[in-house]
This record gives C-alpha cells, sequence and structure tokens, in this order.
C-alpha cells in the first residue's frame, strides 16, 4: 500500500555545490536535503545528487550541511534544483578585532588555568623560559645560587621540582634537565603557556604537586615563514634565533629552529673574586615535522632536539687547561647534551566532533659532566614517555570524558665525588598507568572535572591518584574555583640541589630504607580555593582574582641546610606545609593601557630535625606590579611603540641557620628586603620589524656578598647558597626581530 | 519497473537518512551573546537525542549532531522556540520570549546594537 502511494508522487531531482575557494565548484557528498517541517528527507550521494518525492503542499526544501550556511529554498513546481552552499566561514567576512588580553583567566574552565599569550612573552625580551615569568605574578622567579647563574621558578611558594612542566603536554623539564631545563628553551620556540594553579590534570601523569605550566611551541603549519632574532646586552651575552619554516606539500609542513646563545666576558661588579654569573655557550637545535589532514581528521608532529650548553664559572683566574679539579683556583664547568625524539598522532574524527584519539610519545636522553671546585658530578638519564588518549562524550556534548593509558621508564646512573663523600646511584623507574576524567559543563552556571589515575610503579607499587576541579559562576563575570588532588614523585637529590656542591658542605642522606637513595617518595595533596571577578572601573574592564591554595606534605625528601657545615636530606618526620595567597588585580585603565597589581602572601614551612622553621630564602610577601602601554595603530598606522614595566618587592628571606660557623662566616636571621625593577621599550616599524631596547634592574639593586669564604674557597666555610638578590646589578639590552611571512 | 527502482532507491535513501545514529543539520537562530548562546545550546542538548549542538554568536548558525531515531529537527526547533529563540521560518511565541534575560532581548534593535563587537584596534 505504502509504495503504491508514493508511485503517485511526483520526485524532484537536484545537485547541491560547494564552493571553493577559486571560484570551482565541487558537488557537495552528504548534505541533508529535507522539506521543512517534514520528515521526509534524504542526503546528497558522493556526487552531490539528491531525489527527493515532492508533494504540492512541501514548499521550503532546507538544505543543511554542517560548515556551511544553510538555505531554505522556496519551490513553486517539481523542477531539477541546482544549489550552492556558501561555506559559514565566509558569511561575516568583517573581521572583528577585539582587543586580547595578552595574559588572561578563562570564566569558563573548572581549572584556575592562566594563559600566557606569545605577546605577553614579548614584554620581557631574553631569552629562555626560566626568563618568560617575569611578568606574570603566579610564578616567581629566583636566583638558585651565585655561581650558575641559574634562575628557578616557585609556584604557590614551592620550587620547580614540584611543578609538572611539559612542552605541548610531554613532561620535559624533570630529572636530570630539573635544575637548568628551562633555560634549554628558547624564548621564541614558545608560542604560549597555561599555567594551571593546583593539582591540574591527571591525563599527564602523578607528579605535578602544586601546578603545571604547559609550553606551546611554535608550529611550521602556522610560525613565520622566516623569522631572526638577534639580542645583544651590556654584559657581552649574544643571542641568535633564526626560525625557516615551509611548506613541503598539501599535508606536510616542516620547521628549523635554531637558537645559539654565548658570553664569554668575566664580570666582577662586587670585587670578590668570583665572577658575577658564568661565561657560557648553547647551541640548540630543532627539527618539527607537521602533517595535517583535516578532510580526513589526522594530524601529526615529529619533533627532534639537540642541545649543547656549556658553562665555565668560578674564580675570575680560574682557566679550566691549568687549574681544572686542582686548588690553584676556584673553578666549575658544567657540560651539558640533551638529545629528544618526539611524535604525536591525533585523529579527530571529521564527522563526529567529539571523537578523538591521540598517541604521544618522547625520547630523551640527557647527559651532564660537571665539576666544582674538587668536587665531581655526573648524570645521565634516559627517559621514554607514551600516553595514549582517548576523547568521547556521554548521551550528550556536556559530559565529555577523556580516557588512557600512560607508560613512563627512565633510567639514573649518577656518579657523586664530593668531600667524604663518594658514590654511584644507578637506578631504573618505571610506571604504567590508566587514567580516566571526566568533565561535566552545564553550559552556565557549573562546570567539573573530575579525574582518577591507577598507576604502577616498579619502585612505588601501585597508587591512586585523585585530582578535581570545579567551577561555579553564580552571577555574570564571577568564578569560584575549588580544587584538590595528590601528587607523588621521587625526589632527585642531587641534580634538583646542585647549588650544593658549590659549597664546602658535607652531603649526608639518612637512610629510611626507601627506594631512592635510601629515601621514600614525596606524596602531597594540594587544596585550592579561587574567586575571580571581573567588572568595570570607570568604564573600563577590570578582574580581580583571590586564590588560597595549600599543599600538605604527607612525605617528603627534606633538605635541610641548617647545619651550614652539611646538607642532610632525610624523609619527612612530622609535618610539612606551603599555604599561599594572592590577590590580583587586572585593570585595563585606559585605551591601550594595562595595569597588573599582585599581593602574594607564602607560610611555608617544614619539620626539621631542629625544629619546625619557615622554608629559607623564601620571602613571606610579594607585591608585583606590571604597566604595560601601547600607542595608537591601526591599518594605516603600522608602527607603533610598546612601553613595559614591571616592579617586584620581596619581603625579608630567612638565612638559613650559620650560626655555628665563626663570626665572620656568620648570618643575620634575614635578608634585607629587596625591589627590582625592569623596563622595556619596542618599536614596531611594521609587522615584519621591530626593534627593542630594555633594561633589568635599572635601580642596580645587588647582593653585596652573595658568596660566603671567597677568601678561602677549599677551606670549610665556603658556601655560594645564600643567594636573595642579584648579584651583576643592572643590565641593558637591544634587540630585533625581522619576521617574513 | 524502472519506477519501482527509483522508489526503492528513495525508500533506502529516506530510511537511512533517519536512521543516522549522528545525523547533522545547521540552521539560524536568533540571538546576540554568550548567554543566549548557553540557553540555545542547552535546549537542544535537553532535548533526548542531541549529542551536540553550537551555536556561533557571530553569524547565528547552530551545528547540531543528533541521533535522528530518538530526535527530529522539529522536536529540537520546539525546543528552541520554547526557550524564547527565533529560528529562520519561525517566531518564538511571546511568552516564550518575555522569559530570555533583558540583556539578551534580540528582537530590540538597541540590544543588538550594545553586543556589537567594540573595535578596539
Amino acid at each position: 500500500m505504502f509504495p503504491l502511494f508514493l508511485f503517485s508522487q511526483e520526485k524532484i531531482k537536484g545537485q547541491i555545490f560547494e564552493e571553493s575557494t577559486k571560484n570551482q565548484v565541487f558537488g557537495l557528498a552528504g548534505a541533508n536535503v529535507y522539506w521543512l517541517n517534514t520528515e521526509v528527507g534524504t542526503i546528497t550521494d558522493i556526487d552531490g545528487n539528491f531525489t527527493i518525492a515532492y508533494k504540492p503542499d512541501y514548499k521550503s526544501l532546507v538544505i543543511s550541511y554542517v560548515g556551511f550556511k544553510t538555505d531554505t529554498l522556496a519551490i513553486g513546481a517539481p523542477t531539477e534544483i541546482k544549489h550552492r552552499l556558501q561555506p559559514t566561514g565566509s558569511l561575516n567576512a568583517i573581521t572583528v578585532k577585539s582587543r586580547n588580553q595578552t595574559t588572561s583567566r578563562s570564566y569558563f574552565q573548572a581549572a584556575n588555568v592562566i594563559n600566557v599569550s606569545s605577546a605577553e612573552l614579548l614584554k620581557a625580551a631574553c631569552c629562555n623560559l626560566s626568563e618568560s615569568f617575569e611578568t606574570n605574578p603566579s610564578i616567581d622567579v629566583n636566583f638558585a645560587d651565585a655561581i650558575t647563574g641559574t634562575r628557578q621558578i616557585r609556584m604557590l611558594g614551592l620550587t620547580s621540582p614540584y611543578i609538572l612542566i611539559a612542552t605541548e603536554n610531554i613532561p620535559s623539564v624533570r630529572g636530570a634537565s630539573q635544575a637548568y631545563g628551562l633555560s634549554f628553551i628558547p624564548g621564541t620556540w614558545v608560542e604560549s603557556i597555561q599555567i594551571t594553579k593546583g593539582a591540574g590534570s591527571v591525563v599527564n601523569g602523578f607528579e605535578g604537586i602544586a601546578g603545571q605550566i604547559n609550553a606551546e611551541l611554535v608550529k611550521p603549519y602556522s610560525d613565520d615563514a622566516l623569522f631572526v632574532n638577534l639580542y645583544g646586552a651590556s654584559n657581552e651575552r649574544l643571542e641568535l634565533n633564526t626560525h625557516i619554516n615551509t611548506k613541503v606539500n598539501n599535508k606536510w609542513y616542516t620547521g628549523l629552529y635554531l637558537h645559539g646563545n654565548t658570553h664569554n666576558k668575566r664580570h666582577d661588579n662586587n670585587n670578590d673574586g668570583f665572577m658575577d654569573m658564568p661565561v657560557f655557550n648553547q647551541i640548540n637545535i630543532m627539527n618539527r615535522w607537521q602533517y595535517i589532514d583535516t578532510a580526513k581528521g589526522f594530524m601529526s608532529f615529529i619533533n627532534l632536539k639537540f642541545l649543547n650548553d656549556e658553562k665555565q664559572t668560578g674564580e675570575l683566574d680560574f682557566r679550566p687547561e691549568n687549574d681544572k679539579l686542582t686548588t690553584n683556583h676556584w673553578g666549575s664547568e658544567i657540560e651539558t647534551t640533551r638529545y629528544e625524539l618526539s611524535a604525536k598522532l591525533a585523529y579527530v574524527n571529521p564527522e563526529i566532533p567529539w571523537q578523538s584519539i591521540g598517541v604521544q610519545t618522547a625520547f630523551s636522553g640527557h647527559k651532564q659532566n660537571s665539576y666544582f671546585g674538587l668536587s665531581r658530578y655526573n648524570i645521565v638519564h634516559n627517559s621514554l614517555y607514551t600516553n595514549a588518549i582517548y576523547n568521547t562524550i556521554i548521551s550528550d556534548s556536556r559530559h565529555k570524558i577523556k580516557t588512557g593509558l600512560s607508560y613512563t621508564y627512565d633510567h639514573y646512573d649518577e656518579a657523586v665525588n664530593a668531600r667524604n663523600f663518594n658514590s654511584d646511584f644507578e637506578r631504573t623507574e618505571n610506571s604504567i598507568g590508566a587514567f580516566f576524567e571526566y568533565n561535566f559543563n552545564n553550559l552556565e552556571l557549573f562546570n567539573l572535572t573530575a579525574g582518577i589515575r591507577v598507576d604502577h610503579h616498579n619502585l612505588f607499587g601501585a597508587f591512586v591518584t585523585p585530582r578535581v576541579h570545579a567551577r561555579y559562576s553564580p552571577w555574570s563575570k564571577s568564578a569560584f574555583r575549588a580544587s584538590f588532588g595528590r601528587g607523588k614523585r621521587s625526589a632527585n637529590i642531587f641534580t634538583e640541589n646542585q647549588q650544593l656542591f658549590a659549597t664546602s658542605r658535607q652531603i649526608n642522606i639518612l637512610n629510611s630504607g626507601g627506594n631512592i637513595y635510601g629515601l621514600n617518595p614525596e606524596i602531597a595533596w594540594n587544596y585550592g580555593l579561587s574567586y575571580l571577578q571581573g567588572f568595570n572601573l570607570f568604564g573600563r574592564k577590570a578582574d580581580i582574582t583571590l586564590d588560597f591554595y595549600k599543599t600538605d606534605f604527607k612525605n617528603q625528601v627534606v633538605v635541610d641546610w641548617e647545619n651550614p657545615l652539611e646538607i642532610n636530606f632525610y624523609n619527612l618526620n612530622g609535618k610539612s606545609f606551603a599555604n599561599s595567597f594572592q590577590a590580583e588585580l587586572n585593570y585595563d585603565a585606559f585605551e591601550n593601557f594595562d595595569l597588573r597589581m599582585a599581593y602574594k602572601f607564602y607560610d611555608v614551612k617544614t619539620d626539621y630535625n631542629s625544629g619546625r622553621l619557615e622554608r629559607p630564602l623564601t620571602p613571606k610577601y610579594r607585591f608585583f606590579t606590571n604597566v604595560g602601554y601601547k600607542t595608537h595603530h591601526d591599518e594605516e598606522q603600522l608602527g607603533y611603540w610598546k612601553f613595559d614595566a614591571t616592579f617586584n618587592w620581596l619581603s625579608h628571606q630567612r638565612y638559613s641557620n650559620t650560626l655555628s660557623n665563626p663570626v665572620q662566616f656568620q648570618l643575620p636571621n634575614r635578608t634585607p628586603t629587596l625591589a627590582t625593577l625592569n623596563t622595556q621599550i619596542t618599536k614596531v616599524f611594521s609587522p615584519k620589524f621591530e626593534i627593542y631596547l630594555g633594561g633589568e634592574n635599572i635601580t642596580n639593586v645587588r647582593q653585596p656578598n652573595p658568596i660566603l669564604g671567597t677568601n678561602n674557597p677549599f677551606g670549610p666555610n665556603f658556601d655560594s647558597t645564600f643567594v636573595y638578590g642579584p648579584i651583576f646589578g643592572s643590565l641593558y639590552y637591544a634587540g630585533l626581530r625581522y619576521t617574513l611571512n | 519497473m524502472k519506477n519501482v527502482i527509483v522508489t526503492a532507491i528513495i525508500l533506502i535513501g529516506v530510511l537511512g537518512f533517519s536512521q543516522n545514529k549522528n545525523a547533522k543539520a545547521t540552521m539560524e537562530v536568533d540571538g546576540v551573546c554568550g548567554m543566549c548562546k548557553a540557553r540555545i545550546e542547552k535546549a537542544c542538548l535537553n532535548t533526548k537525542g542531541v549529542k551536540f549542538a553550537a551555536w556561533n554568536t557571530d553569524n547565528h548558525q547552530l551545528e547540531l549532531i543528533y541521533n535522528d531515531n530518538k530526535t527530529d529537527l522539529n522536536k529540537i526547533t520546539k525546543q528552541i522556540l520554547a526557550a524564547g529563540h527565533d529560528v529562520k521560518e519561525q517566531k518564538a511565541t511571546d511568552a516564550a520570549y518575555a522569559t530570555v534575560h533583558p540583556c539578551c532581548k534580540y528582537r530590540d534593535l538597541e540590544v543588538r546594537k550594545n553586543h556589537k563587537p567594540k573595535q578596539d584596534e
């Protein structure tokens, strides 16, 4: 009966086309064709042809396809239809430029994430990832010691080993590269940075405790064809960055990124006989291959990296060829070679946007040979990381899940030859884990990310890592966030505390029967509360953030500097915690003028064998201000000026105990307060060319005597770790950036 | 005979169309802001069978993916209308339109103007 009824109907034939950029037309396969307000419909075949039943009371034929503007055709009679669909992208040809903040916090994500764009990274011209955080109040940058010039970052009052630092979601600054790894990622290679405060996601592993930092690197597809950056500073540091990107064919893109920096001038501004900063040479090469096939939904990256870094420091008169490992002069050399090979493959179902699979794997070999006076420290660390992740939804796109497996392998081989301490350490760590993360977003007020991972580790056994983030926005432009999570890690005591070799301290490890140097792994819980509120102040945009985080160590490898002749490592016996509070204000005070202010309070205490004490060299209060101003520019006026200034104030910091030293080697209980000011001026001539000029620490603040016992560096009281502020004083630099699209 | 084959093909086509677990559709829905976006997408996703809904604030296009065993465009459209948003062919009832937040009164020219992005740069 039904087919007979259909026979009596008429049919309409037609063909649907898509318009390509070159005015060619192609048949559009898979487009939906249906009569409005009926259930009569069909889809076009491979050439865009369709046939559909017709009745006189069908008047509007709807043609739709995701990615194209839906058209409704008025049909008066059964005729053949030829119709062209327009891509939705071309609908609004007007590009609307709204001014983006260079650093922003999301109102919508469950986790407390701070996005740092490439424009923000340009505010401090220098030079590598460790120096990129100077304009960001969530990350503190400190000097690690008076010898190596290494900058150390901190988050929530905790040092960088407690932060999971990844490049493109592959944990990278860890293990042997913990101490200097941030200086091995050149600033121009970084496209953007995401900083997550608190435990973070379970997807990238169980190690992060205070937070996660992810650096996205420049990509061959989107980076400029040619980019050259030259930098020179008044201390005679020179840097060159070159990016060359080409398209190999329709699907493959490749980029070659070269970085070199050199500093060969010996400075001693404080006349203590020791260089204020090391002399160094670094060569850093990266080659990336990017594959994109959007039609099929495949994307891939293959990366090769090679690094060679040489530092030499110590007494001004030290010459390695004559004085290496002698008592002629105190000196140090640190040589690092590192190679990395990583690959990613992602498949996004082109039909179903919520379904994707990704596999990433990375291998790195890291070798450091070094000596400090008469002490030697060598480490080889080989590491493999593999992660497979599947994304999908449950019922609808408000319920997203991520699940997958990961495998890590680390092999460490260390040789430590210090005063009365000669030992080789070799260990292998591997872990296999599964993770599951559920995200619920009700699209308006509430958003929750709950993740759990289960890992089996050859030295830790099996353990569970839960991490939960939630956001609630009860009123407009607000976000209340809460998070908690657990992290676990093995402390690489020597590489993370390398500054100990530039002292005469006796190394002691108080064995607690664990698997890692006789010590047990570190375990901590992190809890966070945060409130973000956007508002208008005198008609201009502003936002304020209040963050409170607590990190509570269940176990820790305590690094005890409290005896000035010793450094002691032992597992926590008692409590150790880090409480941090941050208040931050961002204000777009007038046209093209941004103001960022932050106040931070840290309460970081540990139960040492000598009692509960503040973590040494951790200021209790910090005050931060950054101002940025740009002169007007638009399509006609391409050239403009940018001005930036960053002010930092640090309160008194506790020196570790020196009371048992002879009086001339005793330090006060606390350091003085410290205020530093950095500025930069950039003249943009055109999108292709700009020059910049800047000053670091322009008020020329210096820590007067950063090294104890300089007169007798081979004596018992030599110590270069009591550093709270700049050693070199002010520094000026200039550079240029040239871009060819 | 030819007609029979053609009809069979149409039938298969219609049948195939109606059994698509991930049917796609795009339609125009009126609105102005992020709040409208949330309201429109929520109205769609609250319709059983809708898996994905993304409304573009700039060009007002709503992309849908749904299981058409469980729902169809008519039902989804009704939900959108009930939430107070006009679609290209049909207007929401005044009662439904009255429920949208004052800042989202997209039929009001003044409100539309206020939501135009400022060209700061």
